[in-house]
């Protein structure tokens, strides 16, 4: 018999019940919640006389709606009244049921996939769930982690379990060492443009090889983050010695005789020699240029060197239609070099890039430099409370407020705009977050996709540029 | 939820691929903490010339005269017909929300995101996956014949046109049953409370830092 992937440990280590047709019960250890999702599910709850299965389970941030200025207002910052009811009825739905909540004026706030791992709230080989697609991230730590929607918020709440499909596994291998001033977002970037936004759908993704052996636990949150964004709901990596690293001290990780007994079990979190998967994808890192998505799909993404694809050129109808539509709305032109668009907006945060080691790379870039005086503005909204204390600690939010960009408070911000943080019509942002969707960051807004040194490298010259060209 | 056996009814073409998650609905309208209300505002950013805010009156908007659901012919459509990757992005039920309240009850697409997928079935809204050349069909005829529609059969697993054609689908059968009575899943979760118990307590001898983590 073959050996089994890190998804199929995972799987068989939650599930509850294999039923006739086909479903499985499946037991889930962690929920995250925030404001967005989860009122109506707390609603159905309640309509129900139910009670939540296990409050120590969960755990809430709002993340979404918060602003990221005035924070010491609380919520009385909220501006919009209709955010400031939703951040409020998740506070009163935690309070109701027990739930913890990092509430606005706590400094463990933060977006919720960032927090998850801060706290040691996200543990390997956990299955963990939240209302929110990004929650792949948590594979990053080898564990079996998906976005769900509300209907399924309120199962979990009501029974600490799903009802799942068992997914097909692949693995998407990246070989060799990445050059100087490619990151992990330019290793998810490149995949997706190979695979494409669908590649994965159906699939579980183990990300694996010498290059995601190589990242730090930032990097492979970050890929993770993105399997999304390749159709895949999971995306993970094995457990190694990077990842007991990480999670050692953490504020909820397990001490003493329970931390030998966990990580004795994390160990064996990997896939085994002999195990088979459904597909391999296998990239060459060190052929991985720093990416720019140029259209309105994450598979619409080049290297920096590249140029805007013409439709013309594409054989397949559908697609070709696809990159006139993205065009149209992008306002470029076929062929356009990516380094001749002009930006308007920089926006370096979201649940992909707002984490410690991404902020520190930004502000290497910006160092001793200015922003572009063409720019409208450039921010940084670091992922939680605590990775402010941090960069503030290393003096990284003097590095950017001297070079011109705003230094913020933490949240979701500009990544989907349900806060104040928009793109104005037409506007082109360098953005360090996740999606590039028609206006996804503010109406008629223009997203392209970048790490946070490549969104830094175009803070400073109102373009895109290679950032290896301003490394010494 | 509302049960769904049989339907039939007209089909509005959504010609294009990969449309996500917040092009169905917005961001902006996320911040309601209802469960109903999200019709008018389904595909807001095509469907209408200006930016659409919460609670705001959209009979009064200007409408995009090019967009499919604005047209005469495609008024009062419950079958939508879509392309590649149908609901791909996010994981916000808002969308299957907004689908239901306009009053879609069925798409049809060659493929669709996985999260958008399970949503759509929680919200009595069956999302059917037809072969890529099928669905190009579908698009002709539907094209070619103003009033257009196709009935749809859970039980059978068909689709059937005009003609008579009919094609059938995969769908499995959890989902498939839930949707035919219109089943809460919770309940049917609920009556394996013991089997819940007994893996929670297994869990706590072989894992017990998963548990009261947070006191």
């Amino acid at each position: 018999m073959a050996g089994k992937t890190l998804y199929d440990k995972l799987w068989d280590d939650h599930l509850v019940k294999q039923r006739d047709d086909g479903s499985a019960l499946i037991y889930i250890d962690r929920h995250l919640l925030h404001e967005v999702t989860s009122p109506q599910a707390f609603e159905g709850l309640r309509l129900a006389g139910r009670k939540p299965w296990r409050v120590d389970a969960n755990i809430a941030t709002p993340d979404h709606n918060v602003p990221t200025t005035n924070r010491e207002k609380g919520i009385d910052g909220i501006v919009d009244p209709v955010s400031r009811v939703q951040v409020e009825t998740l506070g009163k739905n935690c309070d109701e049921f027990g739930i913890l909540e990092f509430k606005i004026k706590d400094q463990r706030q933060g977006i919720v996939h960032i927090i998850g791992p801060e706290q040691g709230a996200t543990l390997p080989g956990m299955s963990i769930v939240c209302g929110d697609s990004h929650t792949s991230t948590h594979g990053a730590f080898g564990c079996l982690a998906h976005g769900i929607g509300t209907s399924e918020v309120e199962h979990v709440l009501a029974t600490q379990c799903l009802v799942q499909q068992k997914m097909k596994n692949m693995l998407v291998k990246v070989n060799g060492k990445l050059g100087p001033g490619v990151t992990g977002k330019d290793v998810v970037l490149a995949i997706i443009g190979k695979i494409g936004t669908a590649g994965g759908t159906g699939y579980a993704i183990e990300f694996g090889g010498e290059v995601i052996r190589n990242l730090s636990m930032e990097g492979r949150m970050t890929i993770c983050n993105m399997a999304i964004e390749a159709g895949a709901r999971v995306g993970m990596v094995a457990v190694d010695d990077t990842t007991i690293e990480y999670v050692k001290g953490r504020p909820f990780a397990p001490k003493g005789e329970q931390w030998d007994m966990a990580v004795a079990h994390w160990r064996t979190l990997h896939s085994d020699d002999d195990a088979v998967f459904d597909k391999v994808v296998e990239l060459d890192g060190s052929a991985i240029q720093p990416q720019v998505s140029w259209g309105t799909s994450p598979e619409m993404v080049t290297g920096v060197d590249g140029v805007v694809p013409d439709p013309a050129q594409e054989e397949d109808l559908i697609k070709r239609e696809g990159i006139v539509r993205a065009l149209k709305y992008m306002g470029l032109k076929p062929n356009q070099k990516i380094t001749d668009i002009k930006l308007d907006r920089v926006f370096i945060g979201s649940c992909t890039n707002s984490r410690i080691e991404d902020l520190r790379e930004a502000a290497n870039v910006v160092k001793g430099r200015k922003v572009a005086p063409t720019l409208k503005q450039a921010m940084v909204v670091p992922g939680s409370g605590l990775v402010k204390a941090q960069a503030e600690k290393e003096g990284l939010d003097k590095i950017f407020i001297e070079a011109g960009l705003e230094w913020r408070d933490p949240g979701c911000s500009m990544c989907l705009a349900m806060n104040a943080d928009k793109l104005g019509q037409g506007e082109h942002c360098a953005s360090t977050s996740n999606r590039n969707f028609e206006g996804r960051q503010g109406f008629g807004g223009r997203t392209h996709l970048v790490s946070p040194a490549m969104a830094a490298a175009a803070a400073i010259n109102g373009h895109f540029v290679d950032v290896r060209e301003m490394m010494n | 939820m509302r049960a769904l056996k049989q339907h039939q009814g007209i089909v509005a073409p959504m010609d294009r691929s990969n449309v996500d998650t917040d092009m169905i609905i917005p961001k902006q309208f996320l911040k309601s903490i209802k469960r109903t209300g999200f019709g008018p505002n389904l595909f807001d950013e095509l469907r209408y010339l200006d930016e659409g805010q919460p609670d705001q009156d959209c009979s009064k908007r200007p409408l995009n005269p090019d967009f499919v659901l604005n047209q005469e012919r495609y008024k009062n459509a419950s079958v939508l017909l879509a392309r590649s990757n149908f609901g791909c992005g996010s994981s916000r039920e808002h969308a299957p929300w907004a689908l239901e309240d306009y009053g879609f009850r069925v798409i049809i697409a060659p493929s669709f995101a996985d999260i958008f997928y399970n949503n759509c079935f929680k919200n009595g809204l069956l999302p059917i996956v037809l072969e890529e050349e099928i669905v190009e069909q579908l698009f002709q005829e539907t094209y070619s014949t103003e009033g257009y529609q196709l009935s749809v059969d859970l039980e059978a697993k068909t689709v059937t046109t005009p003609s008579g054609e009919a094609f059938s689908f995969e769908v499995d059968d959890f989902r498939r049953h839930c949707l035919l009575n219109g089943l809460d899943d919770i309940g049917v979760t609920l009556e394996d409370a013991d089997l819940i118990r007994e893996y929670e307590n297994r869990r706590r001898v072989t894992a017990p830092w998963l548990f009261d983590a947070f006191n």
